[in-house]
């Protein structure tokens, strides 16, 4: 099968989607010269650098029958939007009793690790799981990324796509064949017997090779990527943990009332999978620090593949919880 | 558009359907009968009725928090308006809303903001949609000299300037932001001057007198439709009331200059030309006031005889199929 990136992915679903459907439009803060191109200056159209202005008027867009990819580009810019994301995108549909839908796809960009400091290093979906009415997306492979596109494409919400800073170039198998990946089912990367590791956009790789190498040390992991957040597939995460009776959550968003809380605590409040854990869960989250410039800094207050090795190991020795 | 006899008409009956609704809501309000926050738009009758009696269903607008008196000169059902307000099943918006986000999308009324100065992005992309289907639809955008004073003011005005979008924006300078005067909180003494800033067509008119609003948007309304980019009228008015009924929040304001405001009524004033004019003679006026009356009270029996909706119902509509 054909390779193409993460970025070259994302944009074909963008491209297939807009031919198909004319009553489509691109707002962003930059060029995106392949779409500009094929589909027009009026259709796809660079916006001043106002983020709230171009977050509300896909909002207007929605309500006068238009669908709207706005790219925000990295995630803290879109603070800068937060009256139009939070008061307004999350709960239009619902405020005016569902009587208009609001299909946009609001793209960003989250994460750290390129040394660009705190005002360009986040990682906020936790966030936005609290503010209901939206959907949140997190493809971690050029596959999810075209097939969670283009799901997002034909979904009638506004769903806001989080997409690791790392993973634009990273190449992977894409069909050149239509498809879709759904909204709330999780993709088992690795299948394994001992722990669960729910691993969240890049931290995906990470856990990958994390499990390659503990496979060596004889412990067998299971990865699950839930792939979007809002839904959420708590099925197939709760059945693996009913079957490994371990659970690590690697996120690198901040730790304190992260996704990897809520995960934890979707899976101890269910009583069969409590009742099969063998070790308290862990999670291995970026600190709660704003993410540092330094290189060593900036290392240590997220996590990879070491750190998640030894929140494994820990929770492997751990005796059971009773 | 030359407003002909009927034409005077209508704007009256608007104006006075607008203040017989918001006479009711205030009564019932104070007698206990409504929760909630309810923005009076007493005062203001006639701007929502000069603007909007140039737009078609396929026009858009969006309004802020003072919004009930837009979705009546929009068209909307003052039976749902009014069950709405009163948390009922068959509001417009099922009870979600309330007083402050009545929409109604099948006319064009795509919503009531609360947050203000928040409409105006959103009103932006309406008038972006307007432009992109090119049949000469416009959007228009109803708010106060308050959000004049936030950010995404200035982020409309510029983003539907370089876009030259068909973007009506009407400004309702009704002098206060709660209980900070407008001369106080804003730098720019004349409100035109930032649309100006931002190459925008603009005009200030006497917001209470409704034929200088109807004729004022009219010019502004063929600009629009011309594809001549946005355009922004101020309307300078008063409203009547304290900012939201309350029987707690303090009015501020000095009295003589609201009794002042008070003989400048719109609703009065268009009357007493009417009558002059001859062209309506007091018992059209009593005749007028009675089904507008009727009208106002099957909304208010509407709404009663409604049923609230079920606590279970606030799980729906979260998202769209």
């Amino acid at each position: 099968m054909r390779e193409i990136t993460y970025e070259q992915a994302a944009t074909e679903a963008i491209q297939e989607e807009f031919r198909r459907n004319p009553r489509t439009v691109h707002v962003s803060t930059d060029l995106p010269d392949d779409l500009r191109r094929e589909f027009g200056a009026d259709r796809i159209r660079v916006t001043p650098i106002a983020e709230n202005s171009f977050v509300g008027a896909s909002i207007g867009l929605a309500g006068s029958g238009f669908r709207t990819v706005a790219n925000i580009r990295m995630a803290t810019f879109g603070f800068v939007a937060m009256d139009q994301m939070m008061n307004h995108a999350a709960k239009i549909t619902y405020m005016f009793g569902g009587q208009a839908k609001f299909p946009i796809l609001y793209r960003m960009t989250v994460g750290a690790g390129i040394s660009a400091a705190a005002e360009h290093s986040v990682s906020p979906y936790p966030m936005y799981m609290n503010a209901p009415g939206l959907k949140i997306i997190l493809p971690a492979t050029p596959y999810d990324a075209k097939g969670l596109f283009k799901t997002a494409l034909r979904d009638n919400n506004p769903v806001v796509s989080f997409e690791h800073i790392l993973l634009g170039g990273v190449k992977g198998e894409v069909p050149e064949h239509e498809y879709f990946v759904p909204f709330g089912q999780a993709s088992i990367k690795r299948e394994g017997t001992d722990l669960t590791v729910v691993a969240l956009a890049k931290m995906v790789y990470d856990a990958l090779e994390a499990a390659e190498e503990m496979a060596k040390e004889g412990m067998s992991l299971e990865v699950i990527d839930p792939r979007t957040l809002v839904p959420l597939d708590r099925e197939t995460i709760i059945e693996s943990v009913k079957k490994t009776g371990r659970l690590v959550v690697m996120d690198e968003a901040c730790q304190t009332c992260g996704a990897a809380a809520e995960i934890i605590a979707l899976v101890t409040a269910d009583k069969a999978a409590f009742s099969r854990l063998k070790a308290a869960p862990a999670r291995v989250c970026g600190l709660d620090v704003p993410v540092p410039f330094s290189p060593p800094m900036e290392k240590y207050a997220i996590p990879d593949k070491a750190k998640l090795m030894e929140a494994v190991r820990d929770v492997m020795r751990s005796a059971p919880p009773r | 558009m030359v407003l002909d006899k009927q034409g005077q008409i209508d704007l009256y009956t608007t104006m006075l359907t607008i203040r017989r609704f918001e006479e009711r809501v205030a009564a019932e309000f104070y007698a206990g009968n409504i929760f909630g926050f309810i923005h009076s738009y007493i005062g203001q009758e006639a701007i929502a009725a000069g603007v909007c009696k140039h737009l078609s269903k396929e026009d858009r607008i969006v309004s802020h928090h003072r919004g009930h008196g837009h979705c009546i000169a929009k068209g909307a059902d003052m039976r749902k308006m009014m069950a709405e307000i009163y948390g009922k099943k068959t509001g417009y918006c099922k009870g979600k809303g309330g007083s402050m986000h009545i929409a109604d999308f099948s006319i064009g009324m795509l919503g009531a903001d609360g947050i203000v100065g928040a409409g105006l992005p959103i009103a932006a992309g309406a008038a972006m949609a307007a432009q992109l289907e090119g049949t000469g639809k416009i959007a228009a955008v109803f708010f106060g000299d308050g959000a004049c004073q936030e950010g995404e003011f200035h982020e409309a005005l510029n983003l539907a300037a370089i876009w030259r979008l068909p973007l009506l924006f009407v400004c309702e300078n009704n002098h206060y932001a709660v209980n900070a005067p407008v001369s106080y909180s804003l730098a720019a003494k004349e409100i035109t001057k930032m649309p100006e800033a931002y190459h925008i067509p603009n005009r200030a008119i006497h917001g209470n007198d409704v034929e200088a609003v109807h004729q004022a948007a009219d010019e502004a309304v063929s600009m629009l439709r011309r594809g001549e980019g946005p355009y922004f009228l101020e309307c300078e008015t008063y409203r009547w009331h304290k900012h939201f009924l309350s029987d707690w929040l303090e009015d501020l304001r000095p009295e003589e200059e609201i009794e002042a405001w008070a003989k400048k009524c719109p609703v009065a004033a268009f009357e007493a030309k009417l009558l002059g004019q001859k062209v309506l003679s007091c018992s059209d006026i009593e005749r007028i006031n009675k089904e507008v009356l009727r009208q106002v009270e099957e909304a208010h029996e509407f709404a009663i005889e409604s049923p609230y909706p079920q606590p279970q119902d606030a799980l729906e509509d979260v998202y769209s199929t």
